[in-house]
């Protein structure tokens, strides 16, 4: 026992690194999901696409002499935000080509699902192809930018709890995710285009006949949550330094899971989601084997953390902020 | 409408692509030779594509050499390489489809264990021999099938030894171990906790990691909460980078130690300046050591526009074991192309090859008489690391 409370400065914010992580790229499923009842496999994806993009965007300024001693923020921002528009206007191409002449076509919501994991696929071995074709390999590894070493000296305050160490990597990730957090939330809320958001959720005839444009809010949702998360994916790739074009697909299911979680349609229930699982995976991780005495170690982390979704979904098949709603007819 | 008459158009042309086709097959000569196809079988794509193509193209420069000579009997050489992804379903149906082709003689793979495994049995029963040059788990040739041979060392030779390095050379006392659940990781990682134990050594932890996350912080704070001399990975470089990565930036100096998994230039690229203190141990020796292995890196390079890796020469010494064996059975046949059976039973039979990276003589299971454990070192951030010492099977 005095192991787990030992180790958890140092679990909370690795967990809290990938929380964040789960929790934006969590928000791009769940805006979809709540719009057109999409699940859009392929969001993991244009995540993976932004990891690359800013890797791109990194390799380019580093080579152009002039800006190679430019500060970490600046460049850090550039990555960010070029990430951010190519893969938000990727995420509203993608809906443009792929599924709105399925939705035109009144075509079953199962069709524009496997759609979504076909584009997935392209989307994966394109970058991979693109990655290979100009560095000779698709694991990319940038230089480490935010490496200064933080120790947080919980030990001397309490005595029970060992130091947490993070890098400057952990700060970037999270103010940058409680911005981008905050902001959308307030954009949802307080926005003109954030109320025709919720309506054409909520009712898209309805919505239509208010006068929205609904398919020029579907393309701002596309927008915005791929845009979160090809920002996501430069963070990524800022914490751990290297990125395959596989990521997006373990860090997509888990992220799907923590939108469910939350209560898939909810943003803010898909924040809250990813953070606990980043949480719960963490824990597990660190703790599994001292809590079973080696019986399970901790490869099984995703398993705990899954029977605790099952667990919550039992009890309360909405997710945690879900509304229960009646099946539309 | 339109459609309905399309098809029977579409059934024309599909049979007559497959007519013309099947004609370009059945001739099987090119210039009067006729084609022996060696196979081989690695991962070109996924986490551990670079050690795949490093064998593909060390067969590859096997068969460059070897084809004036064969030309000579009247055959041609072609390599005919396939992706089995690290994927044991993938390796079966490549294999299915290798052994449904006639041409393939021989084949060059897997670099996992855990694909070679199911994979050979379909070998076995096609009769068609198989080399690996990285396959290193006791069951590869445990099961004693008489197709399945390997020129580098095995698993519970390649854990005690670098134990025995980590505990007699290095004097660490308390290890901590993490493995990636894969029959490589886990199986290197039983053998080396085993013998450290016999050593008397204390084992602090013994965790698993899943394949293809990136995120390892929560094993390694355990792993540092525990305070360890050494903390020793069974698995590839795609994950132990990361986890070297990830110990140092909690402020964990310790040495790292590793199998053969994590011998890439990959690894330094992951890890950056946090590989320095990095053991490996591999089955492929530093060919540029002999003045054979510098040539041949510098025809590698010259060929591939890259740096040998680790394995490039055992898939050249793989391939070219092959090719002796089915030059011997050409030989035994009067000249005539062999059957697979023979082939497989001239490549068994093989005791005195001299390669690149290491000499071959198989013994009955399969196994090379002459493997040896080499362990290495990073002193600085640089592909290849410095060679420390050899092991030889007692």
């Amino acid at each position: 026992m005095s192991q787990i409370i030992q180790l958890l400065p140092q679990v909370l914010v690795d967990g809290l690194t990938l929380g964040f992580v789960y929790a934006v790229v969590a928000i791009g499923y769940t805006m979809v999901y709540g719009i057109l009842e999409l699940i859009n496999f392929a969001h993991g994806d244009i995540f993976m696409t932004g990891s690359f993009v800013g890797a791109g965007v990194l390799f380019t300024v580093m080579s152009m002499g002039f800006m190679s001693s430019a500060p970490t923020m600046v460049l850090f921002m550039i990555m960010i935000l070029v990430a951010a528009l190519i893969t938000g206007v990727m995420g509203v191409g993608i809906e443009r080509v792929a599924y709105r002449p399925l939705r035109k076509r009144n075509a079953p919501k199962l069709i524009a699902l496997i759609t979504s994991i076909g584009i997935s696929f392209i989307l994966e071995d394109a970058v991979r192809f693109i990655a290979d074709w100009t560095t000779g390999n698709y694991i990319i590894t940038t230089r480490p930018l935010f490496q200064h070493k933080f120790t947080i000296d919980f030990h001397s305050v309490f005595p029970f709890f060992n130091n947490a160490t993070f890098q400057g990597s952990f700060l970037v990730v999270s103010i940058v995710t409680i911005i981008m957090l905050i902001s959308l939330d307030l954009f949802v809320s307080k926005t003109k285009w954030g109320i025709a958001m919720r309506a054409v959720a909520q009712d898209r005839e309805t919505a239509s006949l208010m006068s929205i444009n609904v398919n020029r809010v579907i393309s701002v949702t596309f927008f915005i949550g791929s845009a979160l998360g090809g920002a996501t994916g430069v963070l990524f790739l800022i914490q751990y330094g290297t990125v395959d074009p596989y990521i997006g697909f373990i860090l997509g299911i888990k992220a799907f899971t923590a939108a469910v979680l939350g209560g898939i349609g909810n943003i803010r229930g898909a924040m809250f989601g990813g953070i606990l699982l980043g949480l719960l995976e963490m824990f597990a991780a660190a703790n599994l084997s001292t809590i079973t005495h080696g019986a399970m170690g901790s490869e099984y982390k995703d398993v705990f953390a899954f029977i605790i979704l099952i667990l919550v979904l039992i009890f309360k098949p909405e997710g945690l902020f879900g509304k229960a709603t009646i099946e539309k007819v | 409408m339109r459609l309905k008459r399309m098809i029977p158009l579409l059934a024309i042309l599909a049979l007559a692509v497959g007519l013309i086709a099947g004609c370009g097959k059945s001739g099987g000569s090119a210039g009067g030779l006729k084609v022996i196809k060696i196979a081989t079988q690695s991962p070109l794509s996924g986490g551990s594509a670079t050690l795949g193509e490093a064998i593909k193209n060390g067969a590859q420069l096997a068969l460059d050499d070897q084809q004036k000579a064969f030309n000579k009997k009247g055959y041609k050489l072609v390599l005919s390489p396939y992706d089995d992804m690290g994927d044991p379903k993938k390796g079966v149906s490549n294999a299915q489809a290798i052994s449904a082709d006639n041409a393939v003689l021989a084949v060059v793979g897997h670099l996992n264990s855990g694909v070679a495994i199911p994979s050979s049995q379909v070998y076995q029963k096609n009769n068609l021999s198989m080399v690996s040059p990285a396959a290193t788990a006791t069951a590869v040739t445990d099961r004693e099938l008489s197709t399945v041979n390997r020129v580098c060392a095995r698993d519970d030779f390649q854990g005690p030894a670098g134990a025995n390095y980590a505990i007699k050379t290095l004097g660490v006392k308390k290890i901590f171990i993490i493995q990636d659940k894969t029959p490589y990781g886990s199986g290197l990682a039983a053998a080396f906790r085993d013998e450290a134990k016999k050593l008397g050594a204390t084992i602090l932890g013994y965790e698993g990691i899943t394949v293809g996350e990136k995120d390892f912080s929560g094993v390694v704070s355990k792993a540092a909460a525990a305070k360890p001399d050494l903390i020793y990975f069974g698995g590839v470089y795609a994950e132990g980078a990361l986890i070297v990565k990830q110990a140092r930036a909690q402020g964990l100096t310790i040495p790292v130690m590793g199998g053969d998994g994590m011998d890439s230039s990959t690894s330094v690229q992951i890890a950056g300046s946090g590989i320095k203190g990095v053991y490996y141990s591999t089955v492929v020796g530093d060919v540029t050591k002999t003045e054979k292995g510098r040539k041949f890196a510098a025809a590698y390079k010259a060929k591939f526009k890259k740096n040998v890796e680790g394995y490039s020469a055992y898939g050249y010494d793989s391939a070219a074991v092959l090719l002796e064996g089915i030059s011997k059975a050409i030989d035994k046949n009067g000249g005539k192309l062999p059957t697979r059976q023979a082939v497989a039973t001239a490549v068994r039979g093989i005791q005195d090859y001299d390669g690149i990276a290491t000499k071959v003589a198989f013994d009955g299971k399969g196994d090379n008489k002459f493997a040896k454990i080499y362990i290495y070192k990073f002193d600085k951030a640089v592909y290849p690391a410095t060679e420390q010492t050899e092991i030889t099977k007692k």
